[in-house]
């Protein structure tokens, strides 16, 4: 079974990115799986589903605007897996005027939520439907409030909500990319309809 | 839930940050309205900082750390990160920029250094370091000593990039080269370019080095920064070249557009349009030995 498999690559932690999905599909029984770098609106034809990497999201959400991409990827068919700076431009309300989120989920984000970069950190944390903790990289991360409309909590620490899922749709706000655990790479497979 | 176990400032954190610059233009500002400015235009980061090289250049004298106030005034402006420089060796600056709470400090040979022998041990801090190197083995060094990230030096302040694709191939050039020698050769040539071994390995290993590695010193036009992104730069740091152009707004969102898309040249051709004057240059070849910044640190 072929499938194909995107990275928005505008900026940020691309190339993790596309190394975790080869990863996660091989783990997952996927033998003639592809994954390709999306950085126009042609670039998301045929595609299953596009990862949303960190980076900065002012810089994103602008290079998402110049490229044309935007409504392209609010009429996205695909479920995203975004992460970071992804997890900002899901959320439907954002702190901050010069980003312009795809409003894809119903919730309101907090960027840099724990503060500058010493504050970022590493924690063991729970999230629903994965057994045993998960060890989870905060990088100067957002967090987001206030879920509505059909959006699933799927992990919460005292700061908010860490990690939520709206139909094929999973937002984190650390990075699952830098690590080596693709249990979150598999879940968000397995809502694709692969590796079931 | 309560998080029992926070770690904060390990070597994955301070790499990660790096990562997330990867595809970015980080610029040089010296107070809030061009932080501003740069923040708009999509740059991902600033460098905070009280002079651009080639005004340092231009005043002479010991260059230091900038006054805290500058820094702090430009961490209010905007929300993406910033960073600052401190002189090489000077581990005190270096204290002083972490508890500001800069997201990244620059050892940089743009500043007089402070120790001609040593660089600071950057493994010791919290916050992560970028370090200049104009070969393998000067980043290699760096990166035992804990920087998390490397930027080629060029030659900060001269508007010329000549510098900047010699150190740059410079790297990429000795990673090719190794590629398909056994673990002994590499260590032999690790030996010659007095890099540590270990890192030397990893680094054939994965063809690239093994922290994101920035172009700088030189760039100063969009088709700069597409150039040394077409070269293997991870993304490029720009000095000078915006806020000593003739119109900083445009030249800054140019060069965002012309990394963003280093391989169209219809992209780079467009945004280059009526650009105006880009700052105009030093030729390396009228500079003094004493002038030129890429000697200092090894």
């Amino acid at each position: 079974m072929g499938v194909k498999l995107g990275v928005l690559a505008l900026q940020g932690n691309v190339s993790e990115h596309v190394r975790g999905f080869e990863r996660a599909l091989v783990e997952a029984g996927v033998s003639h799986g592809v994954v390709v770098s999306v950085r126009r609106p042609a670039d998301l034809s045929d595609l299953s589903g596009i990862a949303i990497p960190g980076g900065e999201s002012t810089t994103i959400s602008r290079l998402i605007q110049k490229n044309g991409l935007y409504d392209p990827l609010v009429r996205f068919e695909g479920g995203i897996f975004a992460t970071c700076a992804g997890m900002v431009l899901m959320a439907s309300r954002v702190d901050d005027a010069r980003v312009k989120t795809l409003g894809l989920m119903d919730m309101s984000v907090f960027r840099n939520a724990f503060g500058r970069q010493k504050e970022s950190f590493e924690a063991d944390i729970q999230i629903k439907g994965i057994d045993h903790a998960y060890h989870a990289f905060f990088i100067r991360a957002p967090v987001a409030t206030d879920a509505g409309n059909g959006v699933e909590v799927l992990a919460r620490i005292d700061a908010g909500i860490v990690a939520a899922r709206k139909g094929q749709h999973i937002a984190l706000s650390f990075h699952p990319e830098l690590g080596t655990d693709l249990r979150l790479h598999r879940m968000f497979l397995e809502g694709l309809g692969i590796g079931e | 839930m309560k998080l029992e176990e926070l770690r904060f400032g390990t070597e994955l954190l301070k790499r990660g940050f790096a990562s997330m610059q990867k595809g970015g233009v980080i610029m040089d500002v010296v107070n809030a309205k061009q932080a501003a400015i740069a923040e708009e235009a999509g740059a991902v980061a600033v460098m905070a900082l009280e002079r651009v090289p080639a005004d340092i250049r231009k005043a002479g004298g010991v260059a230091r750390m900038a006054d805290p106030a500058i820094i702090v005034e430009i961490m209010d402006a905007v929300s993406i990160p910033v960073m600052g420089k401190v002189r090489i060796g000077h581990s005190v600056e270096a204290q002083v920029l972490e508890s500001l709470g800069v997201d990244m400090i620059d050892e940089s040979e743009v500043l007089t250094p402070a120790d001609e022998e040593f660089h600071i041990v950057k493994t010791g801090f919290k916050v992560p370091f970028v370090c200049g190197a104009r070969d393998l083995g000067e980043a290699l060094r760096r990166i035992h000593e804990g920087a998390a990230m490397i930027r080629t030096k060029g030659e900060a302040g001269t508007g010329n990039v000549v510098e900047a694709v010699r150190h740059m191939r410079n790297i990429m050039g000795e990673i090719r080269a190794l590629q398909g020698k056994n673990p002994q050769e590499i260590i032999a040539r690790a030996r010659e370019l007095e890099a540590p071994a270990e890192l030397m390995l990893e680094t054939v290993k994965m063809g690239r080095l093994p922290v994101v590695n920035f172009s700088a010193g030189g760039i100063a036009t969009p088709c700069d920064a597409a150039l040394m992104m077409q070269m293997g730069a991870d993304g490029v740091f720009v000095g000078s070249g915006i806020f000593l152009s003739g119109e900083p707004e445009r030249m800054a969102r140019a060069i965002v557009e012309a990394v963003n898309h280093f391989d169209d040249p219809a992209v780079i051709a467009e945004v280059s349009k009526g650009l105006g004057q880009p700052m105009k240059g030093i030729d390396i070849h009228t500079l003094r030995d004493d002038e030129v910044l890429q000697y200092r640190g090894r």
